[in-house]
């Protein structure tokens, strides 16, 4: 009788463990050794490995390759017929800065003010959004995070979607400062101010930011003259923002200028001219391909998105999809942004659409993987699958640009993440919902 | 006989005001996804003046039809949006909480760009919707992208009449905490609702009670004539409602708000309605399919306001799984354009199959907008709605080609000019730098276009504008 009570009760408590373990809003990630085998390795830099093998070494890629020695110390995941490919990076969001786009109290992207350069993403970056999850499930690992308002909005961060704190997600705390330049042209069909006006506002903006700028290297030249050599002098009173511009104008972090225009984009290339160290990105590019020649010519990247209706009535329909392509093509920099929060997730969508529209997948990946990863300055941590990078990967069945594939398995940082999300408990908890009511 | 060539001269007149192009077209060699009798390999389908008249294999073009080849290619029922706003010229009539007289029917761009746009993503029809300002806005039009055809050439014909709802926080934002109108809160969105169903009601008694009255005094001339009821447009159309002569697509988000709906609407015996958005709706689905209701919903759109920060990804497949009729649609001019691959998330959030994810761009906003016997599938007698893709609809890299409606061509990729200008001057130096500003907006859903900016920073203004 004893002993029946004792399994009675070793069996409730099971169930209890059980339950509890169930009632948990995530599971812990599992972090150690890992090796995925039998794998197609999309490693981005050096080809595709059929039959290949990962070795996951706490946060760091140990080993890619076709033949491993495993021992019996690493955990197998056997990946036949299943893919690898880097974890994808989002070049610019909101991610983990806004919550819920309509309730103003959850939006921390848009600082009041026009120049906030010393206005930082990484401070206000929650990594409880519930967003994070439902991104990484779908095999988005990283995103820059921007703040967008006023002239010059602040620094955005390059963070990865797993972690408790922004320090812990932050790979770059400062990745890039946003900027957006004042547009000589008309803001939209309701904006009826006359040329005349249009033209005074653009100058008018465009001596304030040259104003600041100067202001800002003047004030980097005489800060480093006294750290150089502080005996003698008189240490110069400290100004927040013109601090926080010191790792812009000496080029230490880029910039991204927001532009969609086509004139608006030959404005902004025309002002990152001469403008000493400072490393400039473009973003947004929206009629990027009117102008690929100019923008290869200068060097910048582009940032950009392909699920947007054309800028004009008259453009031909598909010439956002192909965007990205013909940029690529003109010799520009291209990498992925979606701009958006919530669904960051449909970052691999938009690449498909660059994809499937001229660029190719093989450059597509790229620009979701080892271009923004180089873009950014990142390229020795992220961005493909290497031994000695972070073990940042996806185990896919079939090409994630597909809306068809199903994402199996997150690495982030070599942790091995719960594939849930509110999204998936909400499916667990109602598929098979009983007891109809009313 | 007298009569007869009086009927047919009516006839030939009434065809002749209605009178769209309709077109013949052979499509060869294609697998043509049916919807209604899952993918025929290798088939030939052949319209007719605008209806498919013949599936099958070796057919001949009948002369001077056109043949088509779509060897390795896939021949698919033109997709149909249940939700749209594209086309649209004024969406929302923001100054009262019920205006059912209201109707879209003379509010519709057939010039406008996004149907172009659409047509080039495989759409042969949509719902054009009134907005969702208020608790019962203004009556839909069900269209045909015939691109370029006149405002009533546009309207497809057979659609059962339909109106909108909208719960929430919608219409208690723009009237009770814009205008301090009824309703502020959900209590008093059921409560404008039953109001306005009574008053419907107690018009309709009074009003026949009068017109019966009226006739009888006409026709005896004796007695006091009866105290007139006067016509009343607003009333006539909710009573049209609760005698089930117009469906009901009510904009929903939240499972609680839908019950109260679908318990007035049991109240008032309404029976043909779909939930629009319903991003809640996998909370309910047994209730939802208890009581016959449909839903039209996002593939993935959440989080931009409160009301969808409970939602998943998994919506419709939980529906589907469920036994819900569920459609996938766009309410937008950039989703409307790739509404095939919104439809393939349903595969990828939570397995619904790739005929049933297909069909809820296909045949199930068909039957929510009660056009199923003509469009929807590929049999014969339906329409040659149809569109023929480079791929399987669901894969990303697969293209739509060619978009036919009624056997018509609309949309020719091969034909698609660069610069899409009527008149091009190449001497034109010509930054047009119009925005639509309307479409960019991810913080809310377009339903709320035109409502949107009656709001400035010190809440509501009449005047708007005021940026």
């Amino acid at each position: 009788m004893k002993r029946l009570t004792s399994i009675f009760i070793s069996c409730l408590l099971c169930f209890l463990i059980t339950d509890m373990v169930q009632a948990q809003i995530t599971e812990k990630p599992g972090f150690g050794k890992f090796a995925i085998t039998n794998a197609t390795v999309h490693t981005v830099t050096n080809g595709t490995i059929e039959n290949g093998v990962v070795l996951v070494n706490g946060e760091k890629i140990e080993f890619v390759g076709e033949n491993a020695k495993i021992t019996a110390d690493y955990q197998q995941i056997n990946a036949e017929g299943k893919h690898v490919y880097p974890g994808f990076m989002d070049s610019g969001t909101i991610l983990g800065l806004q919550e819920v786009g309509a309730v103003a109290v959850t939006n921390d992207q848009a600082e009041l003010g026009d120049y906030n350069p010393h206005v930082r993403a990484f401070t206000a970056i929650n990594p409880s959004s519930v967003s994070i999850p439902v991104t990484r499930v779908n095999g988005v690992t990283h995103v820059i995070s921007v703040p967008v308002s006023g002239r010059i909005a602040g620094k955005g961060t390059l963070i990865d979607l797993y972690g408790y704190s922004p320090d812990s997600m932050a790979v770059l705390p400062n990745a890039a400062l946003h900027l957006t330049l004042p547009s000589s042209q008309q803001r939209g069909w309701w904006d009826d101010r006359s040329d005349e006006e249009i033209k005074e506002a653009y100058e008018k903006g465009m001596k304030e930011l040259n104003e600041f700028w100067k202001k800002a290297e003047f004030y980097n030249r005489m800060m480093t003259a006294y750290e150089e050599n502080p005996s003698g002098k008189k240490q110069p009173d400290k100004d927040e923002k013109m601090d926080a511009m010191r790792e812009v104008v000496t080029g230490e972090i880029p910039i991204i200028i927001t532009v969609d225009k086509k004139q608006e984009i030959l404005d902004a290339i025309e002002w990152t001219k001469d403008r000493g160290d400072a490393r400039f990105i473009l973003a947004g590019v929206e009629e990027g391909w009117r102008v690929a020649e100019e923008i290869a010519e200068s060097g910048l990247p582009c940032l950009v998105s392909t699920l947007y209706t054309p800028e004009r009535d008259y453009d031909n329909y598909q010439r956002p999809y192909q965007n990205p392509g013909k940029l690529h093509e003109a010799g520009v920099k291209v990498a992925i942004a979606t701009g958006e929060s919530e669904n960051v997730r449909n970052a691999p969508y938009h690449a498909g659409y660059a994809a499937a529209y001229g660029m190719g997948v093989e450059e597509a990946v790229k620009a979701l993987t080892i271009n923004p990863a180089e873009i950014f300055g990142v390229s020795d941590k992220l961005g493909s699958l290497e031994a000695g990078k972070q073990a940042n990967l996806f185990i896919s069945d079939g090409d994630p640009f597909e809306p068809m594939t199903t994402i199996e398995q997150v690495f982030i940082r070599g942790y091995k993440i719960p594939m849930v999300s509110r999204h998936t408990q909400l499916y667990e908890e109602y598929l098979n919902r009983d007891a109809v009511q009313n | 006989m007298k009569k007869l060539l009086l009927m047919l001269l009516t006839l030939g007149l009434a065809s002749a005001t209605y009178a769209q192009e309709k077109g013949s077209v052979l499509v060869k060699n294609g697998t043509v996804i049916t919807i209604a009798n899952g993918d025929m390999e290798n088939t030939d389908v052949l319209i007719r003046d605008g209806v498919i008249t013949e599936i099958g294999q070796d057919l001949r073009a009948p002369r001077g039809v056109q043949t088509i080849d779509a060897t390795g290619k896939f021949v698919m029922p033109g997709i149909i949006d249940a939700h749209s706003h594209i086309a649209g010229v004024d969406i929302n009539e923001a100054t009262n909480p019920v205006t059912a007289e209201v109707t879209m029917e003379e509010s519709v761009d057939p010039n406008d760009i996004n149907i172009y746009w659409a047509l080039a993503g495989g759409v042969t029809s949509i719902h054009l919707m009134h907005g969702s300002a208020n608790v019962i806005g203004g009556q839909n039009e069900t269209l045909k992208l015939r691109y370029g055809a006149g405002m009533d050439a546009m309207r497809f014909e057979g659609a059962p009449r339909t109106i909108k709802f909208a719960l929430g926080e919608n219409p208690t934002r723009v009237h009770g905490q814009g205008y301090d109108v009824q309703p502020r809160t959900r209590m008093g969105v059921e409560q404008v609702v039953r109001d306005h169903f009574d008053a419907a009601i107690d018009y309709k008694r009074n009003r026949e009670a009068y017109l019966e009255a009226k006739a009888a005094y006409d026709k005896n001339q004796r007695g006091t004539p009866p105290v007139p009821v006067a016509k009343n447009l607003r009333l006539e159309v909710l009573s049209d409602i609760i005698d089930g002569e117009v469906w009901v697509h009510c904009h929903s988000y939240r499972a609680d708000e839908i019950l109260m709906l679908m318990r007035v609407f049991n109240d008032y015996g309404v029976e043909n309605f779909t939930f629009q958005h319903a991003n809640e709706a996998f909370k309910i689905a047994p209730e939802l399919r208890k009581n016959g209701a449909r839903t039209s919903i996002f593939a993935d759109w959440w989080a931009y306001k409160f009301e969808v920060y409970y939602s998943t990804a998994y919506n419709a497949s939980i529906l589907n799984a469920n036994g819900v009729n569920n459609s996938i649609n766009s309410d937008s001019g950039e989703l409307i354009r790739h509404l095939n691959h919104e439809a393939a998330k349903a595969v990828h959030y939570g397995g619904t199959s790739e005929q049933d994810a297909l069909k809820m761009i296909t045949l199930n906003p068909a039957i929510q907008l009660g056009i199923d016997d003509k469009v929807g599938t590929i049999e014969e007698g339906k329409h040659g709605d149809i569109a023929i893709w480079s791929g399987h609809p669901l894969s990303i890299y697969s293209i739509c080609e060619k978009t036919f409606v009624d056997g018509k061509k609309y949309f020719d990729r091969e034909e698609d000019a660069d610069d899409m200008r009527l008149e091009v001057n190449p001497e034109e130096n010509f930054e047009e730098t119009y925005t639509r500003w309307y479409e960019s907006g991810k913080d809310a859903d377009s339903c709320l276009r035109g409502a949107e900016i009656l709001f400035d920073s010190n809440g509501m203004s009449l005047n708007g504008g005021t940026e």
